[in-house]
């Protein structure tokens, strides 16, 4: 006993120290699971609340970009819309409209952003109480984001496309082979598109969308543009989004979702 | 002597509100950033005691962390240069324990001072990137990055060591 407590009394720093450094290795591995890692990160009140002034702040100062943007997107919307009210007073009934709506838009503002790490995360103004939950795709009118998290009461966290462990499923437009969005770390503007079939044919610069096989994205959001193929089946993407400047973006919540996976787990 | 705590609680909060808010986002060719808030450990006073300056390195880690999102690296890091700062300071000040009561970091020659940070924050910062990195993969990143954001904090520090002892004086 004696010793014991010699022992304790001898090494009393290596052993804080050693404690200490547990701590924070398990919450460094902890942040490298999918939506696990809930108490240290920019989703909890006080981190989000002052990213919430911060970016209040750098908003006022770009609006006159941010109105730029609107302005587009408002174009680019009104346009598709009369396409649609065109093609369904002519062919469908207005019902099977209203009621299989399949996709729900939620408007959302970037409060973080970054681009630098090999394990980059987003933080989001929209949280449980706008209905948003884990796994739900972030895009904005250019093209793909990331996916959503883990979320509080009013702050979601993304996991921005950025992201080693982020994988998406991604086709040609052209063609439907598809295969698996991932990123190497290297540049924020480009993105890889692995696991493609080998009898894909593709040119530099055709368009990738997203495939629309998983739950989470719809088919046919914009990611990027082919600009060189590598070995090894695995080609290099120029993304639409200049992902180092991102401000309002979309959630997109998936009303079939549940009912996928419960088919998908049977 | 009573006021110490309350400077130090203020260097401790101003430095974390300046990594966040300010430094975090300069990103000099895309990923460079300096890690400015390491100064603290620096700064602390030197005392027989060390659970105190472990404690809150861990907690200034912690906080940095919780805004970056980056699980614990910046708190293993931090409070890993903590740790080690006693031994360096023997090693590089060729002085004991007796001395910590009536020892001031700015009263030493630049040579020593250059030497000791040096260390530390090269110490801190290949911690912080290789659990940045996670992988045995990219090591050379690891390095290149470890050495650019090195001299970055190394500089800015100094540079405001300077401006903020100048002011002291007069």
């Amino acid at each position: 006993m004696q010793q014991l407590i010699y022992f304790f009394q001898k090494y009393k720093y290596g052993l804080y120290l050693l404690f200490l450094l547990l701590i924070a290795l398990g919450l460094t591995i902890n942040n490298h699971n999918f939506h696990r890692s809930k108490f240290i990160s920019s989703t909890n009140s006080i981190t989000g609340g002052i990213y919430e002034k911060m970016s209040g702040l750098d908003t006022y100062l770009n609006l006159k970009n941010q109105n730029k943007a609107l302005i587009k997107e408002n174009e680019l919307l009104r346009n598709k819309l009369s396409k649609l009210t065109d093609t369904i007073t002519k062919n469908t009934k207005k019902d099977s409209f209203n009621y299989q709506q399949r996709y729900n838009y939620i408007s959302g503002k970037i409060l973080k952003n970054e681009f630098h790490k090999s394990y980059n995360y987003l933080t989001i103004n929209k949280g449980d109480k706008n209905g948003v939950s884990s796994e739900m795709a972030v895009v904005n009118f250019k093209g793909i984001v990331g996916i959503t998290d883990n979320t509080s009461e009013k702050y979601a966290r993304v996991q921005s496309i950025l992201n080693r462990n982020s994988k998406i499923n991604a086709r040609f437009k052209n063609s439907f082979h598809f295969g698996t969005l991932t990123w190497n770390t290297k540049d924020y503007n480009t993105v890889q598109l692995i696991d493609i079939p080998r009898q894909a044919v593709f040119n530099i610069g055709d368009t990738i969308i997203t495939g629309g096989r998983s739950a989470i994205f719809p088919e046919g959001i914009p990611v990027g543009t082919v600009i060189s193929k590598s070995t090894s089946n695995s080609i290099d993407i120029k993304l639409f989004n200049d992902m180092s400047n991102l401000g309002s973006i979309y959630i997109i919540k998936n009303f079939h979702k549940e009912e996928i996976q419960n088919l998908e787990k049977q | 002597m009573s006021r110490k705590p309350f400077y130090l609680s203020f260097v401790f909060i101003g430095l974390i509100l300046l990594q966040v808010l300010v430094l975090n986002n300069i990103l000099l060719l895309g990923k460079i950033n300096p890690y400015i808030y390491i100064s603290f450990i620096f700064l602390f006073p030197f005392k027989k005691n060390r659970f105190p300056i472990l404690t809150l390195a861990f907690l200034l880690g912690l906080c940095i962390d919780s805004f970056s999102n980056s699980g614990g690296i910046h708190a293993f890091a931090t409070t890993f240069i903590a740790f080690i700062r006693p031994y360096f300071f023997k090693v590089v000040f060729q002085k004991t324990e007796v001395d910590f009561e009536f020892f001031k970091l700015n009263q030493e020659s630049f040579g020593k001072i250059f030497n000791f940070t040096v260390i530390l924050t090269f110490f801190h910062h290949f911690i912080l990137f290789s659990l940045a990195n996670f992988s045995f993969n990219n090591f050379l990143n690891v390095v290149t990055n470890m050495f650019l954001s090195g001299i970055f904090t190394l500089t800015l520090y100094f540079l405001g060591n300077f401006i903020l002892s100048r002011k002291q004086e007069s």
